[in-house]
């Protein structure tokens, strides 16, 4: 069973479906006792403010409920501000955030390009890891974001996207990943991506 | 890099895809989770659902369709049509819209957008920007000012003014619609999305004007447009997007294939 965190600013609907569509269980999980020993895999969606919704996970008590199912073991995956939640800290808000991979996440500079990055970019894998499974490398995926994940780490980046300058597209460390781009909204090879997570 | 986009709107009324003629007379082409699974697999980058149902009564049935969408829909969609309030941007988003456009409203009341953006975050608050062309004594355009209200009311605000007010608000990205070029197959306002994509740092959708390959590949070569709305070019069967991206393609245009 996947465990989706909802947290009232995401769109976790399309995620929801997409994994639903793909065939894995899925259940809703607004508040700590909402786990039950059948969660065997997160995914923190999002799209939305980083404060807002580290408020909301402070307030609920899901910010310690992540971080203790992470400890105990069970992979996360961060979507989009899911992603970026992962980090330290956010300038959106200049936000502690859950801090399970060590960096920060700032805004693209809006001399270098548009902001915010909107549309379709390709990411290139840098690591090999089973979340690209069968997604030829360089492959688009949709992006819509103003911040972006700065690991402190480079083991830590697994894929990165040019936007006037590459940055950290996909990031891991052990069972925490996370996605800059919606695979829930980029047709086939996102829909591969969630299903190599799920799997 | 950053590709530019393909993106079909879709006209809704009550929950049906529809097509005007000369905005009026609205016949049913289909159902709009259908239509856009359909131009989704022609490699459509994106949709925007333009919601003309005016009656509030129909609110529950304008959620129903957008859930359908998004569940059969693996690419970004935004709806626009009809939204006054946060709450409007809260049931939308909740039922599976990416992004929701606002038109009237923010004219109406700028800070709708603040209010959204810190909510939602700018990415899913798109304006919608109906222009009209101010000429002088010699027939040259000076300037353009923008529309509510469908085109049919005139604000008197400059639309770079209020591009640039409504982007440092919180719109996220900006569909520019030129009301005198929509219909008429003769290309889209290439000066007026050129201007706007100077003057204002979030994406820019050329929309109106559409009509054969070419004027797609100037407004994305000249106008600097990053994505073109195409309508009636696909609804009738004219083209397809595949091919609409084929040429582009030819022409050096970076567009996902």
């Amino acid at each position: 069973m996947i465990g989706i965190i909802d947290y009232g600013a995401g769109n976790l609907h399309s995620v929801l479906k997409a994994i639903d569509r793909l065939d894995y269980q899925t259940k809703l999980i607004t508040k700590p006792s909402d786990h039950d020993e059948t969660i065997t895999k997160l995914i923190l969606p999002g799209v939305g403010n980083a404060k807002v919704a580290m408020n909301v996970l402070n307030e609920t008590g899901l910010a310690n409920y992540i971080k203790e199912a992470v400890a105990s073991g069970t992979p996360l995956l961060g979507i989009c501000l899911g992603m970026q939640l992962l980090l330290e800290t956010s300038e959106e808000g200049n936000v502690e955030c859950l801090g399970l991979i060590k960096g920060s996440v700032p805004e693209f500079k809006e001399t270098v390009e548009k902001v915010p990055h909107m549309g379709w970019n390709q990411v290139k894998d840098v690591q090999n890891h089973f979340l690209f499974n069968q997604i030829p490398q360089h492959s688009d995926f949709y992006f819509v974001h103003s911040f972006y994940a700065n690991p402190t780490e480079q083991k830590d980046v697994l894929g990165v996207t040019d936007y006037g300058y590459d940055f950290a597209s996909v990031i891991g460390n052990e069972q925490v990943m996370g996605v800059q781009f919606h695979p829930e909204k980029s047709g086939k090879y996102g829909i591969q991506l969630l299903d190599n997570y799920c799997k | 890099m950053l590709r530019k986009r393909i993106v079909p709107a879709i006209d809704v009324l009550n929950d049906k895809a529809v097509k005007y003629v000369q905005f009026r007379n609205p016949t049913i082409i289909g159902d709009p989770a259908e239509l856009g699974r359909k131009y989704t697999e022609d490699g459509a980058d994106e949709l925007i659902y333009l919601d003309t149902t005016a009656s509030l009564k129909n609110q529950d049935l304008k959620l129903e369709w957008i859930q359908k969408v998004a569940e059969q829909v693996y690419i970004p969609f935004s709806v626009i049509g009809g939204v006054r309030t946060i709450d409007d941007f809260k049931r939308l988003l909740r039922a599976g819209a990416d992004k929701v456009g606002v038109n009237s409203a923010a004219v109406k009341r700028p800070e709708l957008l603040r209010e959204a953006a810190e909510i939602y975050g700018k990415q899913c608050v798109v304006l919608g920007l109906d222009a009209m062309p101010i000429y002088n004594e010699d027939e040259e355009i000076i300037r353009w000012e923008v529309y509510t209200h469908s085109g049919h009311e005139k604000t008197g605000m400059d639309i770079v003014e209020w591009a640039q007010q409504a982007t440092e608000l919180g719109a996220g990205e900006i569909i520019c619609t030129s009301i005198h070029k929509d219909g008429m197959k003769n290309g889209y306002d290439i000066e007026l999305i050129k201007l706007l994509s100077e003057k204002v740092n979030v994406p820019i959708i050329a929309s109106g004007g559409a009509g054969k390959l070419e004027h797609i590949e100037e407004v994305f070569a000249e106008g600097h447009a990053d994505a073109a709305l195409v309508a009636s070019m696909i609804h009738y069967g004219d083209y397809t997007i595949t091919e609409i991206k084929s040429y582009l393609q030819e022409k050096n245009i970076n567009v996902r294939i």
